[in-house]
């Protein structure tokens, strides 16, 4: 008889625990595809609501968007920013955590200790403003790219990650005569990638996401990101105005775009890279985190 | 050395800043250089703890979103609890992945999300509305009552899922002797995880609450930026949002720079006491 309530019990248990995670599911996705289903949809027909699925289906919202001239430029700020930034941002962290495994090298811990302090000391928003300003990065591309080139937790986790890999193979290969440049390009980095994948996908999400940057300090409008584009559309109505209403406005009065839809899809634009990259780069940094977090 | 370089980066990007805090030692007005504005001592630190400062509210309102965030801060480990109880691998990962998807997107997605359910004419007033629970369009984003719920829930939505990462990989590095040993002594499943995984999960936790409290005076900008309007904007000024505001709407650049100043040290005392906490309760240091 115990046997069977238990048995019960955890039938109930797991029953319970899997609604419990494809309600949570859900939540996470819901949103997403809400925006989606809005997007395809005849823009006059979803303002009266949607649920689940799309109300006359058309791409009209992208179609239209894709028609803007600025869209372009855009992206490519945005993704230039992305590739260019996480391509330095690697390198140099690589580079960096490397140097300082080397015994050899004078103040090793004190350089260490010196970029790790950063991770805490932070000197604000202002004196940031003002020094970047005063390095003349303001409407700068550079901006994009350099501030973020070292950063001290990529630093600990890939630092963290090189000491635990095997010394002898470092050292045949310096017998061999092979230099340090060649033991990081043949040796290191080779043995490295998980980590070196984890710290791409954080460093690349991290440049497609950023706006700070351009918002604070780059009025050019070649030089704007994607993200600042959105939060321009989402909050001013001015910026709605800045658009030529007659690159939106049909006279075939069903195809005409509400500014919700607008928003909405400017969202998905700038939403899908990272829909589209995340699940296949998850694996990396699942491991790479879980390696940190672990020994950290 | 090929060290210099890289350090350079550093020392120009993350040090150089810091001697920014002198702005707010002088009476600094954009367009004018230092040089010739006028030194004004500690005269902004003592505007910041003076009688007629708004600092109150904006510390209060830090204060709370900060405990209401370390109040919820054990929901990960329950959801990765729960998650390693669930059956079959590819569900596990599947919802792992889809649950960390919010933390990977910006606060300005996340706000457009929020707002394209939430507003008037978003899907949640109108589904309210079809099935006649309400008969007016609830305003969820500017409702000050609420305000400060809706923004930790919006929080848990975000990070929950990426959170949990850490406590399921702490999950997976558990002895599995142990379970085994209180099974044998016929513990069941939830006395298992009460005796075995929690206790287990503890240090990982405790280091990451520390943390927290660390952090209490920072709850980051760009959530408070995109989610403030008139409306809540009493209860969701927070220390971070407060400074831009000063700066950049007040234009005074160098109170500003003073509370940012006060900030980052208040957070520096928090961190070395609590990583003397850290060392006493876990015999090893965060830092």
């Amino acid at each position: 008889m115990i046997n069977k309530r238990t048995n019960l019990m955890e039938t109930l248990f797991h029953s319970c625990n899997l609604i419990f995670f494809l309600l949570i599911a859900f939540a996470c996705t819901y949103p997403f595809y809400y925006i989606l289903i809005y997007t395809i949809s005849d823009p006059v027909k979803a303002a009266g609501g949607l649920l689940l699925l799309p109300k006359g289906l058309n791409f009209v919202n992208y179609e239209k968007l894709l028609q803007m001239n600025t869209l372009y430029s855009t992206v490519l700020i945005s993704v230039l920013r992305t590739v260019i930034g996480t391509l330095i941002t690697v390198a140099c962290c690589t580079f960096f955590s490397y140097i300082v495994t080397k015994p050899e090298l004078y103040f090793r811990k004190f350089i260490y200790r010196f970029v790790v302090i950063t991770l805490y000391f932070n000197a604000g928003l202002i004196p940031w403003y003002l020094t970047m300003r005063y390095l003349h990065l303001d409407n700068n591309f550079l901006l994009y790219v350099l501030p973020s080139a070292i950063s001290g937790f990529y630093i600990v986790l890939i630092k963290t990650y090189i000491e635990q890999l095997p010394a002898a193979l470092e050292e045949s290969a310096m017998i061999d005569g092979a230099g340090y440049w060649t033991v990081f390009q043949n040796i290191i980095v080779p043995l490295s990638m998980p980590i070196i994948a984890t710290i791409a996908v954080f460093a690349a999400v991290g440049q497609w996401n950023a706006w700070q940057d351009n918002y604070f300090l780059v009025t050019k409008q070649s030089l704007q990101t994607l993200q600042v584009m959105l939060y321009n559309y989402l909050n001013s109505a001015a910026a709605m105005a800045n658009v030529n209403p007659s690159d939106f406005l049909d006279k075939n009065v069903s195809h005409r775009l509400t500014p919700e839809s607008i928003k909405m899809t400017m969202t998905m634009i700038v939403t899908l890279p990272i829909l589209f990259v995340y699940p296949f780069m998850q694996r990396y940094f699942v491991k790479g985190i879980m390696l940190g977090a672990v020994k950290g | 050395m090929m060290v210099v370089p890289l350090l350079l980066l550093v020392i120009v990007f993350n040090y150089v800043p810091l001697f920014g805090w002198v702005y707010a030692f002088f009476k600094y007005k954009p367009g004018i250089p230092l040089s010739e504005t006028p030194f004004a001592g500690l005269e902004y630190f003592r505007l910041l703890f003076g009688a007629n400062s708004d600092i109150g509210n904006v510390l209060k309102n830090t204060l709370v979103m900060s405990f209401l965030n370390i109040l919820t801060s054990p929901i990960p480990i329950v959801f990765a609890i729960l998650l390693s109880e669930l059956r079959g691998q590819k569900l596990k990962k599947f919802i792992q992945t889809i649950t960390t998807v919010p933390y990977f997107i910006s606060w300005i997605i996340v706000f457009s999300l929020v707002f394209s359910i939430f507003s008037f004419e978003g899907i949640f007033n109108t589904l309210l509305m079809q099935f006649g629970l309400i008969k007016d369009p609830i305003n969820v984003l500017g409702n000050p009552s609420t305000a400060w719920y809706v923004q930790t829930a919006i929080v848990i939505w975000k990070s929950t899922g990426w959170s949990a990462i850490i406590y399921f990989a702490a999950i997976a590095g558990l002895d599995s002797q142990l379970f085994d040993a209180a099974k044998i002594d016929g513990a069941g499943r939830f006395r298992c995880i009460w005796h075995v995984t929690l206790p287990g999960l503890m240090p990982t936790f405790i280091v990451l609450l520390l943390l927290n409290v660390s952090n209490m005076l920072s709850n980051g900008f760009d959530q408070f930026f995109v989610f403030y309007n008139p409306m809540v904007a009493d209860k969701l000024e927070v220390l971070d949002y407060y400074i831009y505001r000063v700066a950049f709407h007040g234009n005074d650049y160098p109170f500003a720079t003073a509370v940012g100043m006060w900030k980052t040290l208040i957070s520096i005392v928090l961190l070395f006491t609590v990583n003397k906490l850290a060392k006493k309760i876990r015999g090893q240091s965060i830092i």
